[in-house]
């Protein structure tokens, strides 16, 4: 089953500029492994050694924050569309 | 309510026949106090229409000086002002626009020593900062001194707006709960930005403001709004209130404030 997930710009460096990507799995967790074997290098900048994503950065399935709902195992399923979101800071310049 | 003048009937007519806002609603934007953290790209957009609404009292802190490479999105200086105080530029151009605005200036950097005095006088902050300490110090300020944030940022064609007003919902560390280790986040300077979308974000930061001072309509609280301006895109996510949040939740971790170091990969 593949799911949409949206890439923010800092991390599209990682998969060829595209803002949005296709990628399997039935839980978060397998969604983000799978985006590894399709982007060397993008699982590291999303979560920490442990599997789960940084601090600074969330991941959104639909509208929801998956901290709120069951973590990197919660289960994804067709139609769903995956956001991640990290902190940015700029206003300034 | 305000008993205004027939200047203030005109300048303000727009405005007062909107049933939303009517002459109570801009009493109220006229006595409101709104303070804008950093002059730039967000700040600029912002500190002028804040300006045009009628607000009364603005206080603006920023302490650097207007730069050519600023005036691609920072509107509210100009060509002739580069090298001068942002504050005192901004200052400039609100008062000429707008007599009616009573603006303090603070040429200060935000630190954890200043901030609860420059925030005293002010009941909505709107922060346009460009940085993640200064991000994070205005939010535990504003929790602890119970004041509503209004924050944006932007980063090459992407914007985030929220409203993190406390008690009523979540606050920038529910969202995330530390900020980046340096180096691993890029900022404006580096990454670049479509300088029209410090307009847009710093703009829907006003809507936001004015909502909230008139108490009209849903803001932003407890929602991230997110525009992509390459797919012409708004999304609205939900934010929650994180029960275990360092700063807002019953058990509070940090209890004082922190001045991290400079980073979000800019070295000063």
């Amino acid at each position: 089953m593949a799911v949409k997930v949206r890439v923010p710009t800092p991390l599209m460096k990682l998969t060829d500029n595209k803002s949005e990507v296709m990628a399997e799995g039935t839980t978060i967790s397998e969604i983000l492994n799978n985006m590894e074997s399709q982007f060397a290098g993008i699982k590291e900048r999303i979560c920490e050694e442990n599997g789960t994503p940084r601090r600074f950065i969330n991941i959104y399935l639909n509208e929801e924050d998956i901290r709120f709902l069951e973590g990197e195992g919660t289960a994804v399923k067709d139609g769903d569309e995956i956001s991640i979101i990290p902190a940015i800071a700029g206003g300034i310049g | 309510m305000i008993d205004f003048s027939e200047e203030q009937i005109e300048r303000y007519s727009r405005h007062i026949i909107l049933p939303e806002v009517g002459g109570e609603g801009q009493s109220r934007l006229l006595e409101s106090k709104v303070l804008l953290v950093g002059a730039g790209g967000l700040g600029s957009p912002a500190a002028f229409y804040l300006a045009a609404a009628g607000i009364g009292n603005m206080g603006i802190i920023d302490f650097d000086t207007v730069d050519l490479s600023n005036l691609q999105r920072q509107i509210i200086h100009n060509t002739e002002r580069i090298g001068m105080l942002k504050t005192e530029s901004a200052k400039k151009t609100i008062s000429a626009l707008n007599p009616d605005v009573n603006v303090t200036v603070f040429n200060e950097r935000l630190n954890s020593e200043n901030i609860m005095r420059l925030f005293e006088d002010y009941d909505y902050i709107l922060d346009g900062t460009d940085n993640f300490a200064t991000r994070y110090l205005i939010n535990d300020a504003c929790v602890m001194a119970g004041k509503t944030n209004i924050h944006g940022s932007i980063f090459r064609f992407e914007g985030q707006v929220t409203v993190f007003k406390p008690d009523e919902g979540p606050c920038y560390r529910c969202l995330y709960p530390e900020p980046p280790p340096p180096g691993l986040v890029p900022n404006c300077q580096e990454g670049g930005v479509l300088g029209v979308l410090a307009g847009v974000i710093g703009n829907l930061q006003v809507v936001e403001t004015l909502k909230l001072i008139l108490g009209k309509g849903y803001t932003l609280v407890g929602s991230l709004l997110i525009y992509d301006a390459l797919k012409t895109e708004f999304r609205k996510l939900k934010l929650k209130k994180d029960p275990k949040c360092p700063v807002c939740s019953d058990q509070p971790t940090i209890t004082e404030l922190i001045d991290y170091e400079e980073f979000c990969g800019l070295s000063r």
